[in-house]
């Protein structure tokens, strides 16, 4: 393609976290750069479930907790494990998180993601919204060098293109990048936000001012593989689950319906007493790790974000905003040195990879590679929710005049009645200790 | 899904091959899609509404048949609003 019809430096897909990172490190950069968005506004296609850890926006923006639309500061995080009666719940809360720097926020999407993109164009970046990008533009080699677009004369040229186009990356599907449907390594996320008075949430989930909580809840998704949370935000708390697909599939159960059953059990009915739905909302989630990734560069494109599977799903850890950012400034920047250095090739790209083998993007996800499979294993998933509850009931049962049995023979005789034999205790255990080694 | 923003497009963003569909035993989509768009129909075929559509992929992913759906976003700016996202 000659030279002078390089309209842009570069273009880049998705107005998401990754696509405004990507567009705000290529605009620092001295870059032209083209950031699309196929909603009326960023965020309006977006959904998450939980916190955002805003750590990696000390490179977008000092002091960012000063000006960033927060819903409220997570200060208490619980995990919660369920059965259809009982609950047993493990609940931490910091100070340290209720202040700068802070460690992680709601938000609402909408607010949030706009917020971002606002950056990457006060930077410099073109945000154009409203706007699909269908396909990728090739010259006769193969290589990237645009995107059409779903508006009159809408082929557009670039350099490089940056795909951050989500979780359904329609340009990475159309490149064969990553496969057409991948039901292994995706989950379905489904949430309600519900409205209630502030002080009532304050109230209810102990909490004071601008402090927030973020329950992430094992069991109750109806025997389906996956896994709840529940957070608060200024007034409303986001109730949701994440549903393995093929389960769900298998299932033949309605996504609502298992929110439904969440939203009435004993351990959370009482949080939301009250409480009217203001939003339903679905969204894929790409919950394959490391394993799962596509190759990350090409010739003339990058893949940052959802649309290369970059959500990290590893059970103790539920983090994705923060990866896609991250990913995005790395993208941006590897491909500001590429074009600098005129080499818009997968090679002359390839410092990208190398650049989030560094960093926390590829270094967590590869750490952490096996954790996605225990997570949503079966007996993690079924079996060890009732398991540690009947054992805690038991434990904390007073059964006088009966003696109290000893802890590790009532240990054993509940593993007995669950069918878990003690060396699948030790062999989940030290699975779970290379895990997260 | 009286809770959720839509702004309709005129074009459907997804299509259905029903005579993919008649023949397919699981119909999972018509329980697993989370908006509750599919609808079987009295001959064994399956009905596809894209209007309150969430885009999120489940109906594609979980469709075993190759060539039953053919999934697309909407046009631009068209489609699922979501405000709480």
């Amino acid at each position: 393609m000659p030279e002078a019809d390089t309209k842009f430096d570069a273009i880049v897909v998705g107005a998401g976290p990754a696509g405004s990172a990507a567009a705000l490190a290529l605009a620092r950069a001295g870059r032209s750069v083209l950031l699309l968005e196929r909603g009326v506004f960023p965020g309006a296609k977006n959904v998450y479930g939980g916190v955002i850890y805003g750590r990696v926006l000390d490179e977008v923006v000092p002091r960012w907790w000063e000006q960033v639309p927060v819903q409220r500061w997570v200060v208490r995080r619980a995990t919660m494990v369920l059965t259809g009666t009982q609950a047993l719940t493990v609940d931490f809360r910091s100070e340290a998180w209720g202040a700068a720097p802070y460690n992680g926020m709601t938000a609402y999407r909408a607010d949030f993601d706009r917020w971002l993109a606002g950056k990457a164009v006060e930077a410099g970046a073109q945000l154009v919204t409203s706007t699909v990008a269908t396909e990728l533009l090739r010259d006769q080699r193969g290589r990237v060098v645009g995107v059409r677009v779903d508006r009159p004369g809408g082929d557009l040229r670039a350099r490089v293109v940056i795909a951050c186009d989500g979780v359904n990356s329609l340009l990475a599907r159309q490149a064969g990048i990553v496969p057409r449907a991948d039901v292994a390594h995706h989950v379905l996320g489904v949430k309600e936000v519900l409205r209630l008075p502030r002080d009532v949430i304050d109230e209810r989930f102990g909490l004071r001012s601008n402090e927030g909580m973020n329950i992430e809840i094992l069991g109750g998704t109806a025997g389906i593989a996956g896994g709840g949370f529940l957070h608060t935000n200024i007034d409303t708390v986001t109730l949701g689950v994440v549903l393995s697909l093929q389960e769900l599939a298998a299932a033949a159960k309605r996504p609502e319906a298992i929110i439904a059953e969440l939203k009435a059990h004993p351990a959370i009915a009482p949080y939301l007493r009250g409480a009217t739905v203001e939003e339903y909302s679905a969204h894929l989630i790409p919950e394959g790790g490391y394993d799962a990734m596509p190759v990350l560069h090409h010739d003339g494109l990058l893949l940052a974000g959802d649309a290369a599977g970059m959500t990290l799903a590893a059970g103790i850890w539920l983090e994705g905003v923060n990866f896609a950012i991250g990913a995005g400034l790395a993208a941006g920047g590897a491909a500001a040195r590429a074009i600098e250095a005129g080499d818009t090739s997968a090679r002359g790209l390839a410092g990208y990879r190398k650049d989030l083998e560094a960093s926390f993007v590829l270094a967590d996800h590869q750490r952490l590679r096996h954790a996605p499979a225990l997570v949503l294993s079966r007996r993690l998933q079924t079996v060890y929710p009732s398991f540690i509850n009947d054992f805690v009931e038991r434990m904390f049962t007073v059964t006088n005049p009966v003696p109290k049995p000893g802890l590790v023979r009532l240990l054993l005789d509940v593993a007995r009645r669950h069918g878990v034999r003690l060396h699948e205790l030790v062999t989940d255990a030290l699975r779970a200790a290379r895990v997260y080694r | 899904m009286g809770t959720v923003d839509f702004r309709v497009g005129e074009r459907a963003h997804i299509s259905l091959d029903s005579s993919i569909c008649m023949g397919c035993s699981l119909q999972s989509c018509v329980t697993a899609c989370p908006a509750g768009l599919f609808v079987r129909t009295s001959d064994g075929g399956i009905l596809f509404n894209y209007e309150q559509c969430f885009e999120c992929g489940t109906c594609y992913m979980i469709c075993n048949a190759e060539g039953a759906i053919t999934w697309t976003y909407p046009d631009g700016g068209h489609g699922v609003v979501f405000h709480r996202g």
